[in-house]
């Protein structure tokens, strides 16, 4: 089946990594994939979005609107912001630890992603809010929150890919010395 | 073979390796640099690779190598063909031996560049062909053909992919070794650079008469392209739609199957390949072109048809049936493809975007019953620990309260304008602050005129400046960031780095060296980590007269390890907030009202210590991110 996945964060929070491993799921099922991100200045602590797009004869290489399965959204904010993307009826699988721009800092905002958590729990039918900040704790590195947010999202059954496609397409491209924190990431992830 | 997700860069480079080419040389550029560093990647150890130090150098260097029978691949971003076009235009008249192909990205939206230049037009302004892929997998086998016609016709060609090519990925069924051994690919017999005046030395004469050569030889290529592979015309109706690029697979993600509305297919928009233009419009009432950047293939299309007396409406940009600026997506596409078969948006779309849905199905309605909470806006920024911001506050600092002027330059820094630093006064195009400066400094004397430029800016378009500084007796400071990498595109290497993409560690070339060396009498190397040593710098050294230098000296967070993280003592803080509304850096946020370091953020480049004025911030006892 063609699946639309979109990941959105903030530049740095792994959402590459993770875009990789639900494509590779894909091409070891044989199908085909696209994807695209934004690079380039959105690097520098800038808002990044990556679109996934699996199965067969799919043209353009982002999502349209209206049409994405699944949105990660590894910023409260920033999945608020894809959430256009959303299909009706699709999931969304959401980091509740905000960061805050260094605009928002300078004008003394209170911004915290508690409003953008509490906005898509009353309004999106599906969606799972992951407490990365604890998790990561538990994992002692905040590197591995992809891996945890894909774990949540296993195990929400929105996506097209399992446990095992994902251990081996992660494991693949890490060292082998992050080996065992990764999995633990992973399965903490699915435990919620 | 494997099915492979590759890059649209990476497939352009593995076509190229497989195409035999010999020299690759470019400079780095959002789109475009990830081609050469990946042919430098896989190199099976006969090509040489090289970052030259401009688009200039490397067009020329090309070309050396492509009158010696060399197939050569030149690559940079849309603003960089502007530096190399002057080779480009005597190029063209001269022609090449071995195939050339020049490989110029061009960046719609814009994403990351000055401009939204369409290199279709340098291609029609220089008289060349140029290649338009519409996906990575067409990219890796057109660069195949592009070498191909650049040695039937022994001119340069263009290949001109698009950012949406360029980085995204496709599955692409490769072979194991994606570029292929070296000896599957073996040279084709040559005997090198013949020495003949007539032909390699350009002169009034000789270009008259090879201008008369080119035009007739333009008419030949339009002929041939006519039977081009990826040139195609499909379906059937009284409406035709002409596109290229990713266009093209965004007019088939919304026309899905159907098969009612004619498509053009242009993957060769210059020469115009008439044939199948002639062929597209038979039988039809109205054309929409769909293109980004430039009404090209819309003019083209509308010449043909008056050309001809083709009876046939042509809407599109310049119609204001399509926006003029900006990237196009399947979303918009949709919207100009109904308005154009007068349908409604929600029937015609038959790939999943229904009119409902399209204007953000769930969300959209959403929108309207319950308020979306206002979502901070989110620019770029410095990186926390980026040694800019400690080299733009010790400036800041040690001017303040005088009339300045602060010229930028292209690169990371350029973001030293944001608040609250506020420190780019101006940001031309590369190489353009040091001389701005001067031009600033003979207007308004009595400022302090200031060029900012990187490291790899100053060797590609910054030293001229300095010379003309010099010899003009312009009164500015050069300050030289030297962050020891190519930062903004991703960390490649340059003259000063000591290190080339053949893998050779060399001598690094220094800047310092080459300002004295320029004339510049006073060069002073500061840290910009150690902010009260670099303020009294800058203060000693600009008042001086003539040109001086101060070189920022400290490496990019990317290529260096941090150090521990800073921590704010919440007993002795008094809640100035001055850490942050001074530095604006990502790892000082507000928690519960007061400043507060993430750990995870922060790089520990202890510039906020001296901002504190009690003292508060200072290194924790732990780990190093």
């Amino acid at each position: 089946m063609n699946m639309n996945y979109l990941l959105c964060g903030v530049g740095g929070q792994g959402t590459v990594l993770a875009a990789k491993v639900l494509a590779a799921a894909a091409i070891a099922r044989g199908e085909d994939v696209k994807t695209t991100e934004t690079i380039g200045m959105a690097q520098r602590g800038g808002s990044v979005t990556s679109y996934v797009r699996t199965g067969f004869n799919i043209h353009s290489p982002i999502i349209p609107l209206g049409t994405a399965d699944v949105i990660i959204g590894f910023e409260p904010g920033e999945a608020v912001r894809n959430l256009s993307y959303l299909k009706e009826g699709g999931t969304v699988i959401v980091s509740s630890k905000s960061v805050m721009p260094v605009t928002a800092a300078l004008t003394d905002s209170t911004y915290n992603g508690d409003e953008m958590v509490d906005y898509l729990r009353k309004n999106i039918k599906n969606v799972i809010v992951v407490d990365t900040e604890k998790l990561c704790g538990i994992c002692g590195s905040d590197k591995v929150m992809n891996v945890i947010l894909l774990g949540a999202a296993i195990s929400s059954g929105a996506v097209e890919i399992s446990y095992e496609e994902t251990k081996t397409a992660l494991l693949s491209r890490l060292k082998p010395k992050l080996h065992e924190m990764n999995i633990k990431a992973l399965e903490l992830g699915m435990k919620g | 073979m494997t099915k492979q997700l590759v890059m649209g860069n990476e497939a352009i480079a593995f076509g190229a390796i497989r195409a035999g080419v010999r020299m690759v040389a470019g400079y780095p550029g959002t789109p475009s640099t990830e081609v050469l560093e990946t042919v430098a990647k896989n190199n099976p150890g006969n090509i040489h690779v090289e970052w030259s130090i401009n688009e200039k150098a490397a067009m020329e260097v090309g070309a050396g190598a492509a009158y010696a029978g060399k197939r050569t691949l030149v690559t940079m971003k849309q603003v960089g063909l502007n530096v190399a076009s002057d080779p480009l235009m005597s190029l063209n008249y001269v022609g090449v031996k071995g195939g050339m192909v020049i490989l110029v990205a061009d960046d719609p939206g814009p994403i990351s560049s000055q401009t939204e230049q369409d290199t279709r037009h340098y291609a029609k302004f220089a008289k060349m062909m140029v290649f338009d892929p519409s996906s990575p997998a067409e990219a890796y086998e057109m660069i195949q053909d592009a070498f191909e016609y650049s040695e039937k016709y022994g001119k340069p060609v263009f290949m001109r992919p698009t950012t949406r090519i360029c980085h995204g990925y496709q599955t692409i069924e490769l072979p194991e070794i994606p570029g292929g051994k070296p000896e599957d690919m073996p040279e084709k017999k040559s005997d090198g650079f013949v020495k003949d005046s007539e032909k390699w030395v350009i002169f009034p004469r000789l270009s008259y008469k090879n201008h008369i050569l080119l035009e007739k030889m333009l008419v030949d290529i339009a002929e041939d392209f006519g039977d081009y592979r990826f040139n195609e015309v499909t379906g059937t109706g009284k409406k035709g739609i002409i596109t290229g690029g990713v266009s093209y697979e965004y007019v088939k993600e919304v026309l899905g199957d159907r098969d009612d509305v004619k498509v053009f297919k242009v993957a060769t928009a210059n020469p115009f390949p008439e044939k199948p233009a002639l062929e597209f419009l038979k039988g039809l009432d109205s054309v929409l072109a769909v293109e980004e950047l430039d009404p090209v293939l819309e003019r083209e299309i509308t010449y043909v048809c008056g050309k001809h007396g083709i009876a046939v409406e042509v809407f599109g940009k310049l119609t204001g049936s399509m926006v003029n600026a900006g990237e196009n997506s399947a979303d918009k596409v949709a919207e100009s493809i109904a308005e154009f078969l007068g349908e409604d948006n929600s029937v015609q779309m038959r790939s999943g975007i229904k009119k409902e849905v399209c204007g953000g199905g769930e969300a959209a309605e959403l929108r309207e019953t319950a308020k979306m909470p206002e979502i901070p806006s989110r620019p770029p920024v410095l990186c926390p620990g980026c040694p800019h911001r400690g080299a733009f506050y010790a400036v800041k600092l040690a001017m303040k309260g005088k009339k300045t002027r602060y010229c930028g330059d292209i690169g990371c820094y350029t973001l030293g304008n944001a608040m609250p630093l506020d420190m780019v006064d101006t940001c031309l195009c590369m190489g353009a602050g040091l001389t701005m400066a001067q031009g600033l400094y003979h207007a308004e004397p009595d400022a302090r005129c200031f060029g900012f430029i990187g490291d790899s800016t100053f060797f590609a378009s910054g030293m001229t400046g300095v010379v003309n500084a010099v010899y003009n007796q312009a009164d500015i400071t050069v300050v030289l960031l030297d962050n020891s990498t190519t930062a903004m595109t991703g960390h490649q290497p340059h003259p000063g780095t000591g290190k080339t993409m053949m893998g050779d560690v060399v001598n690094c070339v220094d800047p310092e060296m080459i300002l004295r060396g320029m004339g510049v009498k006073t060069v002073v190397t500061a840290d910009p980590l150690d902010m009260r040593n670099s303020v009294e710098i800058v203060k000693k050294v600009a008042e001086e007269k003539g040109v001086k230098a101060i070189i920022f000296k400290s490496p990019c967070i990317a290529v260096s390890k941090p150090s521990k993280p800073e921590i704010i003592d919440s007993a002795k803080c008094i809640n100035c907030k001055k850490c942050i509304k001074e530095l604006g850096c990502p790892a000082i946020v507000l928690r519960e009202g007061k400043a507060y370091i993430e750990k995870s953020l922060c790089f520990g480049c202890s510039v906020c210590e001296s901002v504190c004025p009690v003292g508060a911030i200072s290194k924790s006892g732990g780990e190093a991110k």
